[in-house]
């Protein structure tokens, strides 16, 4: 299985993500995460997806069909090109006396942030690559996570073409 | 000038040329039916729903245009889908027209409140829900755009019923503006050239050719360049009318229930052109030893189709409308005699499909099914529409009906809706009511929409029903009876149902026939007489359709005919 990041710009209509949640589930493509937001265009919204797959064939699949939903303004394979890629977590850790300076050497070694506190709690914020949102989710995990909320990745390519002006790869 | 909601809607509809809408009025389309009642606007009252978007479809493939349906929100729409779920399988032109609650109560669970737009975003090219009085004239150009190019298909618009009350001024636009889809479909010149080099090196080609052909009106230019390639043809059932079944190395249908040349000769071939197919499972058999030997050309205005299932050397993307003329075009000019290159693999292939022929064998005393198709066929004459039901009738009208041109064949082929034949009957007949419309469908098929023989009768539509009477389930007795040790679990139909009385108690004209002697006259009777009759003809319980490609099996593992009467 290889994992791609798809930006996806769409026409920022009603039922837009309805029509690409419902293709991804009717072609029963495999996705890792989904978000969606708005553009420096106010009628662009761009949804990013992270799809596994396990062939050429199936990556192409999964792009002929979005390309054909008629909300669909271009696809780019962002995997493909000089990208930064990012996602956002927040976690909160239960923090007791004996745990507290442990999290913030943790959160330090990380560059995360401690984005609240109370008596028993700390809220960590850290944005990254997905290894390394994964990587402090299983350093934490030896302590005892309340909850966590991730956005999915998301990406642009590097350098001054923005994706609309990009080949469809 | 001001004029409401509804009068715009069918305005728009006139101008998009919609000359009959089926439907079924209720709570929140009265607006638009009060106007439809004001402006005398041919209208076909359907019994389901179901029946209008079937019928829709049926027009749609007899004619070419676009159908058009109309149902009440909630149930009504509900009732819509799977019609068009059939219209998308196989790409059908549609625009389903729906009600909806009005905005002010949509998403409270209000009374007929359904989310048909959620429903049918899987089964639909695109779908609309109308909340904005300004937003119900480009919302209705552009349904129509997008169910009429590119790849046709369904489309939904669903409007909230103060829509159809609010004032506007009628202005429809001229132009589409989507900034995704553009509706033209030009591919690359070189990959007709790849497709040509791929021929002149090919020893043993063979062209698949599918319902795409039909849905782009483009028989003309496939007949072309099979003549000018004189290479062996075969069809997908959605095919069947875009090669002329007198054209020599015509094999017929390929695939489950497919010729037996056909599908030996996919196996043998070393080059498949396929042109407007989606190499279906139906069609492959086990998909991995599809045409084993063979590189594939695949011209499609589908991006998604290529590769899809199997896996293509050629793949040719666009319009047929532009690159089959083109093709056709640089055989002529590659100065080489193909049809003589290909002389003796295509009488070869001729050869083999002459000395296996569909067939069956007759027996004394009953009527065999597919006596029942040929004779109906050949009474019915050249330019009759044929349309079927699903199951075994089905088949054996794919394998016996002579279908000589595109959009006189009509069946679902990609759902396989049970009930498709008499609704989409109807509309074919609406649409070309100058043509003969026959109707071949099963004992369990017919009743699964008998109802619209209300609606053939009262609109005095000229519809023949020939019901292929089994007394069973035919397709899924065949496969008890092959793969379940005779389990006959829940496919036998004897029961107490008279088709003759129902037919009549709607208005219907009903004929019984037993013994073969009467076939002829009564089949000839019937389709001379005017007005809808339903022919009920007894037939065997246990005939099959052969040959069959089982589950899983290659193409080349049919049982035949020859065997199983052994």
């Amino acid at each position: 299985m290889r994992k791609f990041l798809l930006a996806i710009l769409v026409d920022n209509k009603p039922g837009v993500l309805t029509h690409v949640a419902g293709l991804i589930s009717r072609r029963a493509f495999n996705i890792e995460s989904i978000n969606a937001g708005y553009t420096e265009e106010e009628s662009v919204t761009r949804i990013n997806i992270v799809v596994s797959v396990d062939s050429e064939w199936e990556l192409e699949q999964v792009k002929h069909q979005l390309s054909k939903l008629i909300d669909v303004v271009k696809i780019v394979n962002l995997t493909e090109v000089d990208n930064i890629t990012r996602e956002l977590v927040l976690i909160k850790v239960r923090a007791t006396a004996e745990a507290r300076a442990d999290l913030i050497n943790i959160v330090n070694i990380f560059r995360a942030k401690i984005v609240d506190v109370s008596k028993e709690n700390v809220v960590i914020e850290l944005t990254g690559e997905e290894s390394k949102i994964n990587a402090i989710c299983e350093v934490l995990s030896e302590y005892e996570i309340v909850e966590i909320a991730r956005t999915g990745a998301i990406a642009l390519s590097r350098g001054p073409v923005p994706v609309k002006q990009m080949q469809e790869n | 000038m001001r004029i409401n909601g509804a009068q715009a809607v069918l305005e728009s509809l006139k101008q998009e040329g919609v000359d009959v809408i089926f439907g079924y009025p209720g709570g929140v389309v009265l607006p638009l039916y009060d106007e439809i009642y004001k402006m005398k606007f041919p209208h076909i009252l359907v019994r389901h729903e179901q029946g209008a978007a079937l019928a829709a479809d049926g027009y749609a493939r007899a004619t070419g245009e676009v159908g058009v349906c109309l149902s009440t929100s909630g149930p009504g729409c509900t009732n819509l889908v799977t019609g068009i779920a059939t219209a998308y399988m196989d790409s059908i032109p549609l625009v389903c027209f729906t009600g909806q609650v009005a905005t002010s109560v949509i998403g409270k669970d209000s009374f007929q409140e359904a989310d048909i737009c959620g429903i049918t975003t899987p089964i639909t090219k695109h779908n609309y829900l109308v909340k904005r009085p300004e937003d119900l004239l480009r919302t209705i150009k552009e349904a129509f755009f997008i169910a009429r190019t590119g790849r046709p298909g369904p489309v939904v618009v669903d409007i909230a019923t103060d829509v159809f009350r609010a004032e506007m001024d009628f202005d429809y636009p001229e132009e589409v503006h989507l900034k995704g889809y553009s509706g033209l479909f030009k591919g690359e010149e070189c990959a007709i050239d790849a497709a040509v080099e791929a021929l002149l090196q090919a020893k043993r080609p063979l062209a698949f050719v599918g319902g795409g052909v039909t849905l782009a009106d483009e028989a003309e230019d496939l007949r072309a360049v099979i003549k000018k390639a004189g290479i062996p043809v075969c069809s997908t059932l959605m095919g069947l009318g875009c090669v002329d079944p007198d054209t020599e190395a015509y094999l017929g249908m390929a695939g489950m229930h497919g010729s037996y040349a056909a599908n030996m000769a996919i196996t043998g071939c070393d080059l498949l052109i396929g042109i407007g197919v989606r190499f279906d499972d139906r069609v492959t058999g086990v998909v991995k030893e599809f045409a084993p030997e063979a590189k594939i050309v695949h011209f499609d205005i589908d991006a998604a189709e290529l590769n899809k299932n199997v896996r293509v050397d050629y793949p040719v993307l666009g319009d047929l409308n532009w690159s089959l003329p083109r093709f056709a075009k640089k055989l002529a000019a590659c100065g080489v005699d193909l049809p003589a290159r290909f002389a003796s693999w295509r009488e070869k292939i001729a050869a083999m499909h002459a000395s296996h022929p569909f067939s069956y064998q007759k027996r004394n005393g009953v009527i065999m099914p597919q006596q029942v198709i040929e004779t109906a066929a050949r009474l019915s004459g050249d330019d009759t529409i044929f349309v079927t039901d699903v199951g075994q009738h089905q088949m054996w009208a794919a394998q016996f009906c002579p279908v000589s041109a595109p959009r006189h064949f009509l069946t679902s082929g990609g759902l396989g809706t049970m009930g498709y034949g008499l609704p989409a009957a109807i509309g074919a007949k609406i649409g070309r009511p100058k043509q003969k419309v026959v109707l071949f469908t099963g004992d369990g098929s017919i009743m699964m929409n008998c109802q619209e023989m209300a609606t053939a009768a009262d609109n005095g539509v000229d519809v023949k029903i020939v019901v292929l009477h089994n007394h069973l389930l035919g397709m899924v007795a065949q496969w008890q009876r092959m793969f379940y040790e005779h389990h006959y679990s829940q496919s036998q139909l004897h029961g107490h149902t008279d088709l003759v009385k129902l037919a009549e108690a709607m208005g219907v004209a009903g004929v019984h026939v037993e013994k073969p002697e009467d076939l002829e006259k009564a089949l000839s009777d019937a389709l001379s007489r005017e007005g809808a009759v339903l022919i009920d003809v007894m037939v065997p319980e246990d005939a099959d359709v052969l040959p069959m490609v089982p589950g899983g099996k290659r193409l080349d593992e049919m049982i035949l005919e020859q065997e199983a009467a052994k």
